[in-house]
């Protein structure tokens, strides 16, 4: 009775085991990978939760933990809410941008006309040029002092305007800047996704007598959204974590008038040797975007769904 | 899309023209700024009567643009060279091996793009100075492809899911072929569109990188271009036209490359987008 069921058991094990053999997860050819992740983005990720508790300055070997005094202050501190507010407006300023004008680009360019080819290259051209670089050729453009805007102010006979100085403004000029190189993405994604909608839609609503602004509403749109959401995402990702263009336009300034949470972390850093501040709100900025860009994920790929 | 009769086409026609021109604006800005001489105020809307190379000259010895040029190139290439091996071998163990260690290490790359890499600054900063990395070039090469290689290997796997027949490696199997003979020999070369996707992506990347060069490569000798270029416009503030010619120079190189291969810029974001 014994001898049977137990001869089963091994076969049915041998066979699993052959399985698994052939199975087998090949390890090795992703532990380079994983060992870079883990080092270099996951541990750092998780230690900074730990900094965000210390009182460090950067380079002291003895701090405190100091429990969630970092978190209160940051809190408190109305530079945050400014920074904040910055960020934000970067994020969902140029995403909206981007997208509107992306989009009426691709429309654009998808009458097939002659000089598609040229535009679409000029317009793409930012992309790969460095966003830093990009910074310092509209600085060019915005400099108080021989920028080629108040060129135009002087020979309108108008007094020149320090716009990357003011506060009022540069925000502004940033979430440009940021729209401007990076409309071209939003604009091929947006143009890939227009012709892959069959024509033959199109063709159902012209029998309908339906207007262009009806055939937009009810085929381009809804057959567009995977477009939407990759493009809402990286646009609202890539706003977030703006950098490298507000060194070269603005430097953050005056004050922390155009900071964004990046600059911010970077001064509080290395100007401040505030290394738990500093870490704290690498934290915020890490749940901010997190949020926002699941949010608009979730949200967007509901609407896929429906439409 | 719609048929539109031949007078509206004209007119969107001169409509794309004239966002051309306007897109084009900086371009000309940039090149007479870069073109004018020192204490040549006149408007930036107008080129110089005189024909003069002095501030590239000038710009590339005072930036040490040489040298800066050199450490963005070495950093690029290496980074891109790990990212296409490390990134296309993990993904093709991930694509094809679905064992439920494979399916959580696929998910750890999947939510480690979402993180964003410099939300961690502090103490990947401190990290770099415990293990001696600070001012050198690897740094920036690692740091790079960190980055990088979730995005990479989501798209490797992806393509090879969709477009890799398992036909051929079961094959090859079957003559007693070993599993990286098989990667190497007949998956890795039917991956060359994905490859040009990754490589010209993660190229421009690095190429352009600041926030990373930035922090960990703040010896002179180390600059890249980006850091060189920035800490240059920190010391001329006044001469634009130097600061002009060496944005100029640091681009030129992924300009050409762009208008070269612009094939494949433009269709490998297209495919990946759809396919994303």
């Amino acid at each position: 009775m014994d001898q049977p069921l137990s001869s089963t058991v091994e076969a049915k094990k041998g066979k699993k085991a052959k399985k698994r053999r052939k199975e087998s997860s090949l390890w090795w050819m992703y532990l380079p990978s994983v060992l870079l992740v883990m080092l270099f983005i996951v541990y750092p990720f998780l230690d900074g939760i730990r900094i965000s508790l210390t009182n460090w300055n950067g380079f002291s070997q003895v701090y405190d933990y100091i429990g969630l005094e970092q978190y209160k202050r940051m809190f408190a501190d109305p530079d945050t809410w400014l920074v904040v507010k910055n960020t934000l407006l970067y994020g969902i300023g140029s995403t909206v941008l981007q997208n509107i004008i992306g989009l009426g680009y691709a429309l654009l360019l998808n009458h097939h006309l002659k000089v598609r080819t040229l535009t679409r290259t000029i317009i793409y051209l930012p992309v790969i040029i460095s966003p830093l670089v990009m910074g310092y050729i509209w600085y060019f453009f915005f400099a108080y002092q021989g920028g080629a805007l108040n060129d135009i102010y002087n020979w309108l006979g108008l007094d020149p305007v320090n716009a990357l100085g003011n506060p009022e403004v540069n925000p502004y000029i940033i979430v440009f800047v940021n729209t401007f190189q990076f409309v071209g993405v939003a604009m091929i994604i947006y143009l890939a996704g227009l012709q892959s909608i069959s024509k033959e839609y199109y063709e159902a609503a012209n029998i309908d007598g339906a207007s262009s602004w009806s055939k937009f509403k009810n085929i381009t749109l809804p057959l567009l959204a995977p477009a939407i959401t990759i493009n809402v995402v990286i646009n609202i990702i890539g706003g977030l974590k703006l950098f490298d263009v507000i060194v070269s336009l603005t430097n953050g300034g005056p004050g922390n008038a155009s900071q964004s949470m990046s600059t911010f972390m970077y001064s509080l850093y290395f100007a401040r040797q505030d290394a738990g501040y500093a870490a704290t709100q690498g934290v915020l900025m890490a749940v901010i975007i997190l949020v926002l860009s699941l949010a608009a994920l979730l949200y967007l790929k509901r609407k896929e769904v429906e439409a | 899309m719609n048929q539109v009769s031949k007078r509206a086409k004209w007119f969107l026609t001169a409509v794309a023209l004239v966002i051309t021109l306007l897109h084009l604006i900086p371009y000309y800005i940039l090149l007479t700024t870069a073109f004018k001489r020192a204490g040549d105020f006149s408007s930036k809307w107008l080129f110089p009567e005189y024909f003069s190379l002095e501030n590239f000259t000038a710009a590339w010895e005072q930036a040490n643009l040489s040298n800066a040029f050199m450490n963005t190139f070495v950093i690029t290439f290496f980074a891109a060279a790990m990212l296409i091996l490390f990134g296309s071998l993990a993904a093709y163990a991930l694509a094809r091996r679905q064992t439920r260690l494979n399916k959580y290490v696929y998910m750890l790359f999947v939510a480690v793009m979402v993180i964003p890499p410099l939300t961690a600054l502090v103490p990947l900063y401190q990290l770099v100075v415990d293990v001696g990395l600070m001012n050198t070039r690897l740094v920036a090469v690692l740091n790079n492809v960190a980055a990088f290689l979730p995005l990479t290997i989501f798209l490797y796997a992806g393509f090879i899911r969709s477009t890799v027949p398992k036909e051929l490696e079961e094959a090859a199997k079957m003559d007693g072929a070993s599993t990286i003979g098989i990667f190497f020999r007949i998956v890795f070369p039917l991956l060359k569109p994905i490859t040009a996707t990754v490589l010209i992506l993660s190229c421009v990347y690095i190429w352009n990188d600041y926030q990373f060069a930035i922090f960990f490569l703040q010896d002179s000798d180390m600059h890249t271009l980006t850091v060189a270029l920035a800490s240059f416009f920190g010391q001329n503030t006044s001469q634009l036209g130097l600061v002009g010619a060496a944005a100029l120079i640091a681009s030129l190189p992924m300009i050409f490359l762009f208008l070269f291969l612009q094939r494949f810029f433009i269709e490998g974001l297209a495919a990946g987008s759809v396919k994303g």
